[in-house]
């Protein structure tokens, strides 16, 4: 007997704090609106927590219909709600983190403006957010999708006052918008194909078709499906908005660009991985897209200089990992690095905005350093994070990565080289921001609390402070830190012994046995790509023991990297200090390449954004809008003034006249009558 | 017998006499019996055709005519009547209130 979750409850209650918050919250002091914002996502995380209670005795997948939504002929869209093991683990993922962030706002945002407008956007995002995980259908899912889009925009742009966050706002947004054209598409020919977006019913049409037969249609909607995740989940070419979503608070980057928005590409593929199962191709996109999108934004992390620039490209970086898994058919791995990423690089940006709100509002980290003995707390919640991400075993990352980086290896040693390098790369710039803010000396201005208006970032929210010098940040802050940072060091023990990737088998597994059946016959290329998914769940008994061993000189290799980038760190930032200045002066060029992020956004500017404002200006709008439309209506009315004008001068109030016209218009009707009667070509003759 | 040409052409002339004199009269009592002059010459040609085809609904169709003449003749001084108090003129160019 299954009994009855309430699903629909968990999105619903963060938005009754939304609404409550957005309706009351202007009139209701702080610490009442923070009061409503955590009771409810705490609400939704005691719900998730009880639904973990009840998981053992679920029949799966679960299904709740709430009401239908969509019925036209054959294809319907109901409200309904879907649980199996991957909606379990997002929707801990997201509740839980969720609501740690959420405490930590209260203290983070407590001396902003905008107190409840805050956590209003932030009860909403839990809201789609949990919407997107929790669907049943694509549909409902491109509702959370969008919402979280939108939620996404609204607290990027959160200090709108300001120039950059405002714009920063919109090119997410925009971005998205091309991705969300991926997704909607990918979405039609689902409907067209299959007259269904249920996950269910989707399954169960897909399940008897080969590979070998639609090899085709699965590839165009696998990487339209991919092109709506690159640009939610920040991937080359759509990657561009994640890096400038970082004027957003803190707790914002935290929450959304890092730990759970950004995910929901991964989510969305893993939750297809029935059609990227048969389309070996567009897999090979998504391993090669997150491959190039590891390397690059991790390049590009080790010369930024702003504390959250670097988190940010982290972000992309290890969202490209993500995708590499996914890529090589190992979703579970994907999966799992999703999780352990939201735990460090969740606690990573709580750490830095503890850092930022330590030094008054200081982003840029070459005004740091020396920071260790000041914030104790934050710096070793912050240590668990470095490491953490630099795949430093026992902590999370290692687990995550090292499965991600075995897949790969088993497909092709090239996603497995970049990947390795990347690590490396990862490591280096993770513990070059841990000497530049933790060590050394302290560079910035003394009492650097006071007079913010010189600093770069002048108009960050933390210039109200009105305390002085360097100081620790409120419990409230710190006790969501040191929980991720426990489940930091933690988190990857589940995947230990494959229990993981185990207990998500059940939602990869059913595809994986027949996509092995349909590969038996096609081509070696379709062969080698899906097969790892297949493999990893029937490991063949003989070459086992060969496995195991190559398997740990593969992660020694990937541990070697991270340790290796802790060196040269470590070497550049701690022991010598002026080294990393002569290295990008002999570097030169290159190294201004990669400090300015490769000049792609000026490349998309010049190349999309300029033609296409040139184009709307002179064509669309001074041409069709000004030319065409505002001309037909303009002309329109100016000849219906110029002919009213004219016959205006009829109706003069001159009696006379008016017999004039009776009498013309009378003499016109004679004349007519006489033409009818005789000159007409019906006229009786 | 005087032919129905004769009386046709002397209807027309009449008819037109009043046209012309209530086109271009200007004192309001003219242009009234211009009217009154058209609507003579339409009933001449009515009873013209009554006696030509020695059907009495013509003739009838002229008292109705002289009847409503006599009725709009009454109203129509009257509206004179007080056009003259109120704007002490008859003259037609000067009362040219007909006009939005």
């Amino acid at each position: 007997m299954t009994p009855n979750l309430h699903l629909w409850l968990i999105p619903l209650l963060p938005l009754a704090g939304a609404a409550i918050n957005g309706f009351l919250g202007k009139r209701s002091s702080r610490p009442a609106v923070s009061t409503v914002a955590l009771v409810f996502s705490g609400a939704a995380f005691a719900m998730a927590l009880w639904v973990v209670s009840q998981f053992s005795s679920l029949t799966l997948p679960y299904i709740e219909t709430l009401a239908p939504w969509i019925r036209a002929g054959s294809f319907q869209v109901d409200f309904a709600f879907y649980l199996d093991q991957l909606s379990l683990i997002m929707l801990l993922i997201v509740t839980g983190v969720g609501f740690l962030i959420h405490i930590y706002s209260v203290g983070y945002m407590w001396e902003e403006g905008g107190f409840y407008r805050f956590f209003t956007y932030l009860n909403l995002f839990m809201f789609f957010m949990l919407t997107l995980i929790l669907a049943s259908n694509y549909l409902l899912m491109f509702i959370g999708w969008e919402g979280v889009g939108l939620v996404s925009y609204l607290l990027i742009g959160f200090y709108f006052l300001r120039d950059s966050a405002a714009s920063a706002g919109k090119k997410a947004f925009i971005v998205n918008r091309v991705g969300d054209f991926g997704f909607l598409i990918a979405l039609f020919l689902l409907i067209k194909h299959f007259g269904s977006l249920n996950y269910a019913e989707l399954a169960h049409a897909i399940a008897p078709l080969h590979i070998e037969t639609h090899a085709g249609l699965f590839t165009a909607i696998g990487i339209l499906l991919m092109v709506g995740a690159a640009g939610k989940s920040a991937q080359i070419p759509l990657y561009v908005w994640l890096p400038d979503a970082m004027e957003g608070p803190t707790p914002v980057s935290a929450l959304i660009h890092a730990a759970t928005m950004v995910t929901a590409g991964v989510y969305m593929v893993s939750r297809s991985h029935v059609i990227f199962d048969r389309a070996p191709s567009a897999l090979t996109v998504v391993a090669i897209i997150g491959t190039l999108t590891a390397f690059f934004a991790a390049t590009i992390g080790v010369t930024q200089t702003d504390i959250k620039k670097v988190l940010a490209y982290s972000t992309v970086s290890q969202l490209g990992y993500m995708f590499m898994g996914c890529g090589v058919g190992a979703f579970s791995a994907g999966v799992f690095h999703l999780m352990t990423h939201a735990f460090f690089k969740g606690l990573l940006f709580l750490a830095a905005g503890s850092v930022i709100h330590a030094v008054g509002g200081e982003q840029d980290m070459r005004k740091m350093g020396g920071l260790r003995t000041k914030i104790p707390w934050t710096f070793w919640t912050m240590t668990a994070g470095t490491f953490a991400i630099a795949g430093i075993p026992p902590l999370a990352g290692f687990f995550s990565k090292d499965e991600i980086l075995w897949q790969a290896s088993r497909v092709s040693l090239v996603y497995w080289g970049v990947g390795v390098f990347t690590a490396f790369l990862t490591s280096f710039y993770m513990f070059r921001q841990w000497f530049l803010t933790f060590f050394g000396e302290y560079r910035g201005e003394a009492h650097s609390g006071h007079g913010h208006d010189s600093h770069g970032h002048d108009s960050h929210g933390h210039d109200s402070h009105g305390h002085g010098g360097v100081h620790e940040s409120p419990a409230v802050m710190l006790g969501p830190l040191v929980v991720l940072a426990i489940l930091s060091v933690v988190g990857g023990w589940v995947g230990i012994g494959n229990r993981f990737e185990n207990f998500l088998a059940p939602v990869f597994h059913s595809t994986a046995t027949i996509s092995a059946d349909s590969f038996d016959a096609p081509a070696a290329e379709s062969t080698s790509t899906a097969s790892p998914a297949a493999e990893s769940s029937n490991p063949e008994p003989k070459n086992e023991e060969s496995e195991k061993s190559t398997e740990l000189v593969f992660t020694a290799i990937s541990v070697g990297a991270g340790v290796l980038g802790f060196l040269l760190a470590w070497q550049l930032y701690y022991r010598r200090p002026g080294l990393p200045a002569e290295i990008a002066a002999k570097l030169g060029g290159l190294y201004y390449t990669v400090l300015n992020k490769y000049y792609v956004d000026e490349i998309y500017a010049a190349v999309i954004v300029k033609p296409l404002i040139a184009l709307s200006s002179a064509v669309l709008w001074q041409g069709i809008d000004r030319g065409i439309i505002d001309a037909t209506l303009d002309g329109s009315a100016e000849g219906a003034r110029e002919v009213s004008d004219s016959m205006r001068h009829m109706q003069s109030g001159n009696i006379r006249s008016y017999a004039g016209w009776v009498a013309a218009g009378a003499a016109c009707i004679i004349v007519f009558m006489a033409w009818i009667a005789l000159a007409a070509p019906w006229a009786a003759k | 017998m005087v032919p129905l040409s004769y009386y046709l052409i002397l209807s027309g002339i009449l008819f037109a006499c009043g046209v012309t004199g209530f086109l271009i009269k200007r004192n309001l009592i003219t242009i009234f019996m211009s009217i009154e002059l058209m609507l003579n010459g339409v009933n001449l040609s009515f009873v013209a055709f009554a006696a030509q085809w020695h059907a009495l609904s013509g003739q009838i169709f002229v008292f109705f005519v002289m009847v409503v003449a006599a009725a709009e003749a009454a109203v129509g001084l009257a509206i004179i009547i007080a056009i003259f108090r109120t704007r002490e003129t008859l003259n037609v160019d000067q009362v040219n209130l007909l006009k939005l």
